[in-house]
């Protein structure tokens, strides 16, 4: 077992060396430019961007026409929300969301918002699910979008996609899911799920980073955007700029050796997760599971562990690649804004330690995990004022903190 | 965020650590920090009533590693310092001690006001 031990796969993932192999020729050898139309170095990565287009699209039950290659999910997201914002206009300016969703997706609503757009932000309750009733009943004549996640790259918390689309396209309203953390992971069908716009990336399924699409559905019922990059008319005039091809070819293969075993890597990993809470639930106490017990991504397993702080638990743990809902891990000084969302108290969110687990974690390397956080945790606890107070039957709602 | 080596030494072999009897009235507690704002620091001072000198002290923290840091720290100098010396410890002089960064400087004040709070209650029993 190799230290330091990675274990935030949902930040990011290693690039597959497949993957990697499946690219190299197209530095080199195969550099041209998929828009060169008269000569043959275009014409071959052409070909091959085309390939790569289809096989993405097949991937979530599209087809390729409805790929639209970006630079990766926040573009995606942005592409989307804006893209509909504009076209849309003078249909209405409403658009729907929840407050969980990434930043990528909640920041460009609030620039709307500054435009004379209107947000809903719906409620989600202590495991981070939206009401469906609530939602259906917030679209009004005007609600032109609905943008709401596949899986929470926090809490690992699934929307009902498929609930969803049934709502929104009986209301003939335009449906939008930023799949980052999803693709690759869970099964999508976007016609299944009635998606008409979703957003991915190629570096959370052990692509490269910078590469990533909007899928824009052409048919039954076509969806617009305005671009929001002016150029050279790329990608059907969506998405200004030379295609990253060997990117491009990267992320086909990096979704495809994803979707080739996803079932089985989904099961795997749900063992692994399971393993872990077992085995920290069964020695220490006061530990809260944030997010759906059972309606989670695969591979998230987000904990907090009371009376502890996140950064310092980290700091105990140093081998473990682990990150923390924690004002102290950011430079906000602000505690995660997806736990307190969920409503989950200010000092548990502090406590928060989010584990991502990936292709290349072992039962050992889960094992190494739960015995490092036992010690951590303990140590901490056995200096930590608040767990000597509750042992000692105080309740710490009742104490009058000082704060600063 | 990387650590100095001083918060990095009193965060893995923390000073001081545990509890003193606070119903001893030799004793000063202090509690400052607030469990939502992600530091709590009980700090505590044992008092020779004659020379006024500090003789013990302990702490608990829940916080980062630099509050961690911070209120092992306090409780060393303290100690051997008569509760008047005390009193005038600056946060900026725990700043300097465990280089703090500008993002942590708050885990020293709060240290500080640990040191406050626990001769504040040691006077209060104390009272001639």
């Amino acid at each position: 077992m190799k230290l330091p031990i990675y274990l935030d796969y949902n930040a990011t993932t290693p690039v597959d060396p497949q993957v990697v192999e499946a690219m190299m020729p197209f530095f080199t050898e195969s550099f041209g430019n998929a828009a060169s139309r008269n000569h043959a170095f275009g014409w071959q990565v052409e070909q091959v961007v085309e390939d790569a287009r289809e096989s993405i699209g097949s991937a979530i039950g599209a087809s390729g026409k409805e790929i639209v290659f970006t630079s990766g999910a926040t573009e995606s997201n942005n592409l989307a929300i804006l893209g509909v914002a504009e076209f849309y206009q003078k249909k209405g300016k409403h658009i729907i969301t929840s407050p969980i969703e990434h930043k990528a997706v909640i920041d460009p609503c609030q620039a709307l918002e500054q435009r004379g757009y209107e947000i809903t932000f719906l409620d989600v309750d202590k495991d981070g699910c939206i009401d469906l009733k609530q939602l259906e009943e917030s679209i009004r004549e005007d609600t032109i979008l609905v943008s709401l996640m596949a899986g929470n790259n926090e809490i690992g918390t699934l929307n009902p996609l498929k609930e969803i689309g049934e709502i929104t396209r009986a209301k003939g309203v335009i449906f939008h899911t930023d799949a980052t953390q999803a693709v690759g992971k869970i099964p999508i069908d976007v016609d299944e799920m009635k998606i008409d716009l979703l957003s991915m990336t190629a570096h959370k399924m052990y692509g490269p980073k910078g590469v990533g699409a909007l899928y824009v559905r052409r048919k039954k019922p076509r969806v617009r955007l305005s671009p929001i990059m002016f150029g050279g008319g790329h990608e059907r005039g969506m998405r200004s700029g030379t295609l990253n091809v060997t990117g491009i070819v990267g992320f086909a293969k990096a979704l495809e050796l994803s979707i080739s075993e996803i079932s089985s890597e989904a099961e795997r990993l749900i063992g692994l997760r399971q393993r872990l809470f077992e085995r920290l639930s069964a020695e220490l106490d006061y530990i809260f599971l944030n997010g759906h017990p059972t309606q989670r991504l695969p591979n998230n397993l987000n904990l907090s562990f009371g009376y502890v702080e996140g950064e310092s638990l980290m700091m105990g743990v140093s081998d473990l690649a682990v990150s923390s809902g924690s004002a102290c891990t950011s430079a906000s000084l602000e505690p995660s804004y997806v736990l307190r969302a969920l409503g989950v108290g200010d000092d548990l969110a502090h406590s928060s330690i989010r584990f991502g687990m990936g292709r290349f974690t072992t039962v050992e390397e889960v094992d190494y995990t739960a015995d490092k956080i036992i010690v951590a945790v303990k140590r901490l606890r056995e200096m930590s004022p608040l767990y000597e107070m509750v042992k000692e039957g105080v309740d710490l709602s009742t104490v009058e903190w000082s704060s600063h | 965020m990387a650590y100095s080596e001083k918060v990095i030494d009193h965060y893995s072999e923390p000073r001081n650590v545990g509890s003193l009897d606070k119903s001893d009235n030799s004793v000063g507690t202090g509690l400052v920090g607030a469990p939502e704002c992600g530091d709590v620091m009980k700090l505590q001072i044992q008092v020779d009533p004659e020379t006024k000198e500090i003789v013990d002290a302990k702490f608990k923290t829940f916080g980062c590693g630099s509050a961690i840091a911070s209120s092992s720290l306090a409780t060393e100098w303290v100690k051997g310092k008569s509760i008047d010396e005390a009193m005038s410890i600056q946060n900026t002089e725990i700043v300097e001690e465990l280089s703090l960064p500008p993002v942590k400087i708050h885990c020293s004040v709060l240290a500080e006001d640990a040191i406050k709070a626990a001769i504040t209650d040691y006077k209060s029993r104390n009272q001639d």
